[in-house]
């Protein structure tokens, strides 16, 4: 009279991903504002990374990726990126009445959808984004979960979903750290830890098709967090006066001779 | 009287970050601004002459926590400490180096402390006891001017920016033992194993850094033994041949050696010394690229370099519009005399 099912434990991961201008784009202050000129909007690169080792773990225990953005309600090419290279579900967080927010308040709202979202096993975030520069937001959502962070792993060692522990290698100044830590767990990414995959023909044709989940904040239960650090001027850079010298000569030698007497002169050394 | 400027000073294995006395110097900065001393704080294993060091280059105070927990760097356990005692002591300013730790215990202290983070700063400037920090943005192409409004100021500083102290024996200070804040318990990771990267200068802390890039791979006159076959091992071989070269130059200045993307991404120099924006930012004072052509996502990496060098065989390549000083030529041709000629100078 008994049904015993053997449910097979999955691995449930999100990746956050930030939609940015592409990293070659001329970026410039105009009348006070930040332009890209007519350059792509992106996936943030560095969120490529994470994108890919959620679906790399996920492929190896079963299981699915969700990606999760908060932005604005017409953002959607990180989210598109994300599904074309294979994450099943895409989720934006997104309402009118939210401002610019800074990383301290972006990690509330994070967490937020990610207790929504009935959380993760694997939560992957990019080191950076390439529009602020913080990286910062992955260790607060971290924090605000009350759940360990790996960051700059450079290799997944172990992932075991029996004993909820994970492996990793980080990037460190002077080398490699092994470091283990229990799930569910927050990761970023150094380059060297894949080569994120290209969107294939048919996620491009799924992308195209997918469906967005929009999430409000009153959705997630929460009220506007407040923002502490703010832009009070954005400029582009002092235009630094550089002449450049070229240095010349009859041969390799004389040229290196000519070369090393100018480094000399800078009093760099 | 508790210190209203406090400077965490990063520390790896009990050997000190350097840009921990920079950050020591943006504080003595600072505290001509908001008055009275400087804290240092000082967590680790075996860190006790660090703390006393501390007191050399200006601290005049500094809370030392030494414990078997502390010994390797975990966010969990060091933002713990240092929110209990910020929440205690109430400092106007925390100051770090934007180490890899640095960076991390900065964004996990802001959360317990319910205040904003500002990363990687470029300058600091006070007025009526408000800070405006200055970073680059969307990868050094903006600059912006950040200010906070809840307190402390929690702040990164960017390596090799703010310049170091003296040191002087004469000074005074005090050093206070405190507690741990979380025992091991309750610490969710562990730190099992550490190996130790091949070069003996870390990029981000180099005075002078010799890059290459895919210049490297051509030089058909190079021929490489019998036993390479195929062009990847061949172009392989080729850009190791360049490598050494850059990595010669690179000892005789006592600097460090890169590379950009274009040799990484094959495979044929390691990660580890990839400069840009998805590998390191860094700003030496010298910078010599070799092969390089300075496309945006390199500059990324490079641009606040004091001097840039580029050799470079293509006159119009578009990395001698941020160089001071241009060579054009093949790296191959230039860098065994360069080397020949700068060790003469120094002495070498
Ligand atoms: C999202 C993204 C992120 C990126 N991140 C990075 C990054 O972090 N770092 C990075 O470097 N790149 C990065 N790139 C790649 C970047 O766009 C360039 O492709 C790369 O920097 C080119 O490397 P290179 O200058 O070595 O090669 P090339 O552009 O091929 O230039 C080689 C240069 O060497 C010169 N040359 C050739 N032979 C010789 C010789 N014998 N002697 C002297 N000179 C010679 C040539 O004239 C040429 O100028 C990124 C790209 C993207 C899209
Ligand atoms: N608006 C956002 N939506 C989703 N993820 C984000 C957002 N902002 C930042 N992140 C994540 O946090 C990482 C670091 O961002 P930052 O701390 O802003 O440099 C990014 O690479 C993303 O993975």
């Amino acid at each position: 009279q008994f049904v015993i099912l053997f449910m097979e434990v999955l691995l449930k991961a999100i990746a956050c991903v930030k939609q940015v201008p592409d990293s070659a784009a001329t970026v410039s202050v105009q009348n006070g504002r930040v332009t890209w000129g007519d350059a792509p909007l992106v996936l943030n690169p560095w969120d490529e990374y994470a994108v890919e080792i959620a679906l790399q773990q996920t492929e190896a225990h079963g299981g699915d990726v969700t990606a999760l953005t908060l932005g604005k309600e017409d953002e959607k090419e990180a989210l598109k990126t994300a599904i074309a290279m294979g994450c099943k579900e895409a989720v934006r967080v997104s309402d009118p009445a939210l401002g610019a927010t800074d990383s301290q308040a972006t990690a509330q709202i994070l967490a937020a959808a990610i207790r929504k979202l009935g959380g993760a096993d694997l939560i992957t975030f990019g080191m950076q984004a390439i529009d602020n520069n913080s990286g910062v937001t992955a260790v607060q959502t971290a924090r605000l979960l009350g759940i360990p962070v790996l960051t700059l792993v450079s290799k997944v060692v172990s992932l075991d979903l029996t004993t909820n522990t994970i492996v990793v290698e980080r990037a460190i100044e002077d080398g490699k750290q092994v470091v283990q830590a229990s799930l569910p767990v927050v990761l970023t990414f150094v380059k060297e830890v894949a080569e994120p995959r290209y969107p294939s023909f048919m996620g491009i044709r799924k992308a195209a098709k997918a469906e967005v989940k929009n999430l409000s904040l009153a959705e997630l239960g929460i009220s506007q967090p407040q923002s502490f650090v703010r832009w009070a001027e954005i400029t582009n850079p002092p235009q630094k006066q550089i002449v450049t010298e070229i240095i010349s000569g009859g041969s390799p030698e004389e040229i290196a001779e000519n070369l090393a007497d100018k480094i000399m002169a800078e009093k760099v050394l | 009287m508790t210190n209203k400027i406090w400077v965490y000073l990063d520390q790896f294995k009990g050997k000190v970050s350097p840009a921990s006395w920079e950050a020591i110097g943006a504080a003595t900065q600072l505290s001509k601004e908001f008055g009275g001393g400087i804290t240092a704080l000082v967590f680790g294993k075996g860190v006790e002459e660090i703390a006393q060091e501390a007191i050399t280059f200006g601290a005049t105070e500094v809370l030392l926590a030494e414990d078997d927990t502390l010994n390797d760097f975990r966010p969990e356990p060091y933002s713990s400490l240092l929110a209990k005692l910020a929440a205690e002591q109430q400092p106007e300013v925390i100051l770090l180096p934007d180490t890899t730790r640095g960076r991390d215990l900065a964004a996990m202290v802001s959360i317990d402390l319910k205040t904003g983070v500002i990363p990687d700063v470029i300058a600091l400037e006070v007025s009526a006891g408000e800070i405006t920090a200055t970073r680059a943005v969307y990868s050094g192409k903006l600059i912006s001017k950040v200010k906070c409004t809840a307190r402390p100021y929690i702040i990164t500083l960017r390596l090799r920016t703010f310049s170091k102290p003296e040191s002087d024996d004469g000074r005074k200070g005090v050093i206070t033992r405190v507690n741990i804040a979380v025992a091991e318990e309750n610490i969710p990771s562990k730190v099992k194993e550490y190996i130790r990267g091949e070069g003996s200068v870390s990029l981000t802390e180099a005075n002078v850094i010799v890059a290459g890039g895919r210049g490297m791979v051509n030089r058909p006159t190079l021929t490489p033994p019998a036993e390479i076959k195929g062009d990847k091992e061949v172009d392989k071989w080729r850009t190791q041949q360049g490598f050494k070269l850059i990595s010669e130059l690179a000892e005789t200045l006592g600097g460090a050696a890169g590379a950009s993307r274009a040799v990484v991404d094959p495979g044929y120099v390691a990660y580890e010394h990839q400069i840009g924006q998805t590998g390191k930012v860094v700003s030496p004072n010298l910078y010599i690229a070799c092969g390089i052509s300075g496309a945006i996502q390199h500059l990324a990496g490079m641009r606040s370099s004091k001097v840039i060098v580029a050799i470079n065989r293509d006159a119009n390549a578009p990395i001698f519009q941020s160089a001071r000083f241009g060579v054009v030529g093949d790296l191959f041709d230039i860098l065994p005399p360069l080397n020949a000629a700068m060790r003469k100078r120094l002495g070498k």
